[in-house]
């Protein structure tokens, strides 16, 4: 396989599958950044047990 | 007219200083006037000479920065308002609700400006009410547009209104316009989604003029989506100027919630500029342009999006987790630069990218002295209504 797009079946192929391959990548990526971003506030459960 | 009463707390009312006590001469006012009276011909002999005397506009670039800038970026940083609304009134989250005034008047405001802006680029104005009652074109993209933003700006007007209403005493009116809130903010949603869309779904008309890293079939998300970040970015902008420059006109509650709504929107903000690098990502991919990424417009794309979506979006994150709110309110700054380089190069840079440097655009000083008379008097007319209006304040006698 030489990388050479000849027919729209291969380009549909090609863009769609690196497509979902960065979708999921970027599920991954999302998630983490969730929690980079909420590891600092203290959780409900946690207030509720202090009250 | 109600008195320009503040409270610096709920229980507390106490009087504001009176704007008509003040000099006219203050440093804001000569230098609003210098710059209206500086650029004020330029706007006359776009009306007396046409469009020819003042612009740099021809058959290749019609739309020059008064599209760029003043539309697409003015849309862009207007949706605060929807944005703020639909979290306080549909989503909630009544944490923010002192941002929702100062939003929506961003937003109306925005809105207006734009329209007053299409006055000048428009060949013929008065023809702007012709879609609607003359020749519809229901079938052209261009009639969703001009839809959305005479109905978005009038459901603007009438979310505005209770403000004003509250100034001129009108309480019966006030009451009827504040029943009808939850209708009004889920039409502004709505009319926002299409309008912020449509503007992106515009540029699909222009495929082969639209460098390909920038054109995707994705462009009506790529514009939503950002809008989001930009409206977002601009509210907590606007705190951070009316806390400086208006800390006297605003009550105990819109101070406490300042920080609030810059570490809740910085947050939002930051979730929404991640997503957003995704899908410019994904439109790369879809469409196979990785190759135009080593290109001179693919470095500057990468500009763009590392610079000005990734990092901030990073930044923010940062900024939320060590509750630094300089470096939030830095990042709203910068989003909202980011946002104006966006609408740039959609609508100038990348476009007609394949022409010779010498049949690109590059805007007329007639054009730009007419962007900055509009924004100028755009930032006259919100002080005029900040400082009379209850925008930043709780009026004491309302209290729904």
């Amino acid at each position: 396989m030489d990388g050479t797009i000849h027919t729209l079946q291969e380009f549909m192929m090609r863009t769609k599958g690196i497509v979902y391959i960065l979708a999921i990548g970027f599920l991954v990526g999302f998630t983490a950044f969730w929690h980079f971003l909420w590891d600092r506030e203290p959780r409900q459960k946690d207030l509720e047990k202090d009250s | 007219m109600a008195d320009a009463a503040v409270t610096t707390s709920s229980e507390q009312p106490t009087e504001a200083p009176s704007p008509h006590k003040r000099s006219l001469f203050s440093p804001f006012n000569i230098i609003a006037a210098i710059l209206l009276l500086a650029t004020a011909p330029f706007a006359i002999m776009r009306f007396t000479g046409g469009l020819g005397a003042v612009t740099a506009l021809d058959h290749t670039n019609p739309w020059g920065i008064w599209i760029g800038f003043d539309l697409l970026t003015g849309v862009a940083l207007a949706a605060g308002g929807y944005v703020t609304s639909a979290a306080v009134y549909i989503f909630g989250k009544e944490e923010y609700h002192s941002a929702v005034r100062p939003a929506i008047l961003t937003g109306f405001l925005g809105y207006g400006l734009v329209v007053f802006a299409l006055l000048f680029d428009v060949g013929r104005p008065w023809r702007l009410p012709y879609p609607f009652f003359v020749s519809q074109g229901v079938t052209s993209i261009m009639f969703e547009v001009g839809a959305c933003v005479a109905l978005y700006l009038t459901v603007l007007f009438l979310e505005f209104s209770p403000a004003a209403m509250e100034w001129l005493g009108l309480k019966k009116v006030r009451w009827i316009v504040v029943k009808l809130t939850i209708l009004l903010t889920i039409l502004g949603v709505l009319l926002s989604t299409l309008h912020q869309s449509s503007l992106g779904a515009m540029y699909l008309l222009a495929p082969s003029k639209l460098h390909p890293l920038w054109y995707s079939t994705y462009l009506p998300v790529f514009f939503f989506v950002s809008s989001i970040a930009a409206g977002l970015s601009m509210i907590i902008f606007e705190s951070t100027m009316a806390h400086r420059y208006f800390p006297h006109l605003m009550d105990q509650r819109h101070k406490d919630e300042s920080n609030k709504v810059a570490l809740g929107f910085g947050r939002a903000a930051a979730l929404v500029l991640a997503a957003y690098s995704a899908i410019k990502i994904f439109g790369i991919a879809a469409d196979n342009n990785w190759a135009y990424l080593l290109t001179g417009y693919g470095v500057w794309f990468l500009v763009e999006l590392v610079g000005f979506v990734m990092a901030p979006a990073f930044f923010f994150a940062v900024g939320v987790r060590d509750r630094n709110f300089k470096l939030i309110r830095g990042c709203a700054i910068w989003t909202v630069l980011g946002i104006v380089l966006n609408r740039f190069n959609i609508s100038l840079i990348a476009f007609n990218w394949h022409l010779p440097e010498a049949e690109r655009y590059f805007p007329a000083l007639g054009e730009i002295a007419i962007s900055i008379f509009i924004v100028t008097l755009g930032i006259v007319v919100y002080r005029f209504i900040v400082t009379r209006m209850p925008i930043l304040y709780h009026h004491p006698d309302y209290h729904d």
